[in-house]
Parts: C-alpha cells; sequence; structure tokens
C-alpha cells in the first residue's frame, strides 16, 4: 500500500522575545506537516499494523526536512513532538499509526534521543489545528523545553486524508524561568532526567 | 494568593460508537478548565511565585472536579493530561508557571498514583481559543492504546487579562485500540515510563 502525499508544509518560527529581554540567538519553533491519502478512509478496517512499515520513509523524509528548515545541523535541536489529524472519514486510531514512524524517524535523525515524543490526535475537518506538544529530546522533564506549538494546513485534512506532523525546536521556552531540571544538568540515560 | 476563578467548565465525552462500531463499555474522558484572572497581564513580572501557587491550587480543584464528572473511583482513572491558553496581556511562561512546577503533584493525589510524567501543551490565545489537551497513560507513559488528545475551549475566554487553564482525564485508552505497542497489562508503574 503506497503512501500517496498531496501536499508538505514546512513553517519555521523565529522568536526574538516576548515581552522580555531579547535572546541573543532567536529560537526557532519548526513544524512539517503531510497530507497523505487515508487508505482505511470510509469503512471499518481491522488490521492497521501494516501500514507503520508503509510509513517509516516518510517519516525519515519529513524529520530530515525539518532539520533542514531549521539550519541543517541536527545537533542544536533541542525539542520535539508529533501529532496526527484524522479527515471525517476516518477514525482516530488511524492517526495512531504514526506513533512509531514519526517517532523512531526523529529519533534516528536526531541520533538516537532518548525521550518520548510527546504527540497528541484528532479528528478534524479541512483546516483544521492541532497542538502539538514540544519536549526536550534526551529527558522528557526537562522544565524549560515544555512547550507546544499550533499547526494547520489550509484546506486539510479532507474527509479522506491523514495530516501526519512533526515539530522541533533548537531551545526551550524563550522566557523560561520557571526552573526544575535544567538541560545542561541531564544524565540521559533512562529518557526522563 | 489564591486564584481569582470567573467561571469552570466541566466537559465529558462518551463515546459509544466509532467507524460503525459499538464502544462497550463506551471510552469516557472528563476535563475540568477554570478561567482565572492572570495577575501578571500586561507587565513583564520576574517572579512567578504568585503562578505557582495556583498551579497547585488548580491541580486539586480540576483534578478532582474532572475525576468526579466521570464519576468513578480515582484509582480507575487510566489517563491524564493538563494545559493552558493565556490569553493576550500575558507571556507563555504564565502557562508553565501553573503548569509545571506545582499543578501535578495534586492532580496525581486526584488520580491516585500517577508514576508517568503528565503529558501538557500551552499557547496564546484570544477568547474562544480551542487547545488540544495531550493524553498519555498516567503509570507507563508508553502505554500505546493511551497516546491521545482531547480539545477544549471555553466560549467567552481567555480575555485579554485572563488564562484558562485545563486538566483531562479519563477511564479508557483510544475506543479501538490496534497499533500494538506496550498495553495496560503489560505495565510495571515503576518507571513512569512502562
Amino acid at each position: 500500500m503506497a503512501v500517496e502525499v498531496r501536499k508538505v508544509q514546512t513553517t519555521v518560527e523565529e522568536i526574538f522575545h516576548e515581552g522580555g529581554p531579547p535572546a541573543a540567538r532567536p529560537l526557532l519553533v519548526g513544524s512539517v506537516a503531510a497530507v497523505i491519502a487515508n487508505p482505511f478512509a470510509g469503512r471499518y478496517v481491522d488490521v492497521l499494523q501494516p501500514y507503520m512499515e508503509e510509513l517509516k520513509p516518510l517519516g525519515l523524509d519529513l524529520s530530515q526536512r525539518l532539520i533542514d528548515v531549521l539550519g541543517g545541523d541536527a545537533q542544536r535541536i533541542a525539542g520535539f513532538g508529533k501529532a496526527a489529524i484524522v479527515g471525517g472519514a476516518g477514525e482516530l486510531e488511524h492517526g495512531a499509526l504514526w506513533h512509531v514512524p514519526g517517532g523512531y524517524a526523529m529519533r534516528e535523525r536526531l541520533g538516537d534521543a532518548k525521550a518520548i515524543v510527546p504527540s497528541t490526535k484528532k479528528v478534524g475537518g479541512p483546516g483544521a489545528r492541532v497542538d502539538v506538544p514540544i519536549t526536550h529530546i534526551n529527558a522528557s522533564y526537562v522544565r524549560g523545553h515544555f512547550s507546544a506549538v499550533e499547526v494547520g494546513v489550509p484546506g486539510a485534512p479532507e474527509a479522506d486524508e491523514l495530516v501526519l506532523i512533526l515539530t522541533m525546536t533548537t531551545g526551550g521556552r524563550i522566557h523560561d524561568r520557571m526552573g526544575g531540571l535544567r538541560a545542561q544538568d541531564i544524565k540521559g540515560e533512562d529518557g526522563l532526567r | 494568593m489564591s486564584a481569582k476563578i470567573r467561571k469552570i467548565v466541566v466537559v465529558v465525552e462518551e463515546t459509544r460508537e466509532e467507524m460503525g462500531r459499538e464502544i462497550s463499555p463506551p471510552t469516557r474522558r472528563a476535563a475540568a478548565l477554570a478561567v482565572i484572572a492572570n495577575p501578571f497581564a500586561d507587565r513583564f513580572q520576574d517572579d512567578l511565585e504568585i503562578l505557582m501557587q495556583i498551579g497547585e491550587e488548580l491541580g486539586q480543584l480540576l483534578g478532582d472536579k474532572a475525576v468526579a464528572a466521570l464519576d468513578v473511583d480515582p484509582s480507575v482513572i487510566e489517563s491524564y493530561g493538563k494545559a493552558a491558553i493565556v490569553g493576550e496581556g500575558g507571556e507563555l511562561e504564565h502557562a508553565a508557571a501553573i503548569l509545571h512546577p506545582r499543578l501535578g503533584k495534586p492532580l496525581r493525589q486526584a488520580v491516585e498514583k500517577g508514576a508517568a510524567l503528565v503529558p501538557s501543551a500551552k499557547k496564546m490565545g484570544g477568547i474562544g481559543t480551542a487547545i488540544d489537551v495531550p493524553l498519555g497513560h498516567k503509570d507507563a507513559a508508553y502505554v500505546r492504546s493511551h497516546f491521545d488528545g482531547m480539545e477544549v475551549r471555553v466560549a467567552d475566554a481567555p480575555r485579554h487579562g485572563e488564562i484558562v487553564v485545563a486538566v483531562a482525564v479519563t477511564d479508557s485508552g483510544r475506543p479501538l485500540p490496534r497499533i500494538g505497542g506496550l498495553t495496560t497489562a503489560e505495565v510495571k508503574g515503576e518507571d513512569g515510563l512502562r
């Protein structure tokens, strides 16, 4: 079952400040969204898992595109997240297909990132937007990197489509001052701290 | 200082059918939202301690309300999440102050245990803005059947100087989980991951 891509959208936010002192180097928050045909739309299909394998090349391609639009240096990527929006003729479970190919592709491209990739999913109409959660790539509890970015593709998903999304950042929140675990204090063994 | 609450909204979703298949028992999830005044709207405030205190207070209030809305014993809760929308007079860090340092502990008490990270999202937004509250299993973040999200909003909030704070809980995973991975039956629940 081939993956049929209709559209790919990349977005980069360059954040200088948010009312406080401007950062020495602006924070980059990037997202990539692929609009693909949902091969399971319109009917109940019991066995879904083999399609995760089909999506792996797309996951790797989107991960690389995202790193590229954020400057091309995978070492600079500090946060990540993923999400899916399922068109009206599909079911929520179709969005869950993205967990393995999306998550593992980002980990691979980022040099074996240790943390779980935070995620969310929903069913939505054309233009629906989703808040993609973001955490540090090697330690989920880094407090300054807890964030989220809203992503959507105008006109998608149509009823028989899926929007598959990855996000990455080059740092924590622009005015992070909540304490907690700091990125420089990570042990990086269990993916949590 | 305690939270100045203008409004509380509680919503329960009960999914009985998905793709023509009956869900039995139905999957259920509840979100409790508070609309509060942002004490630091319209100025840069360095020390956000007051918002951290408000987070602690809301963790308990909203955690208890969400669990009560499902009318189940706290131990029955399977997944959870939290989120905040900051009105335009504030900054994203105000959401972080409410959500991260202290909201989790009372929420975990409300759901009995909670070894896993509470997944979260935050954003700036105007009146009626919706937010997707990410959901994950409360004791083992890698339970694949419980990766989910719940979109919530308050029609008339956040106003300029307000913050919407949301807590969501479920007594179930997705309606028809079938993409494998770690299952609830395999959870050890010790490290918060598996």
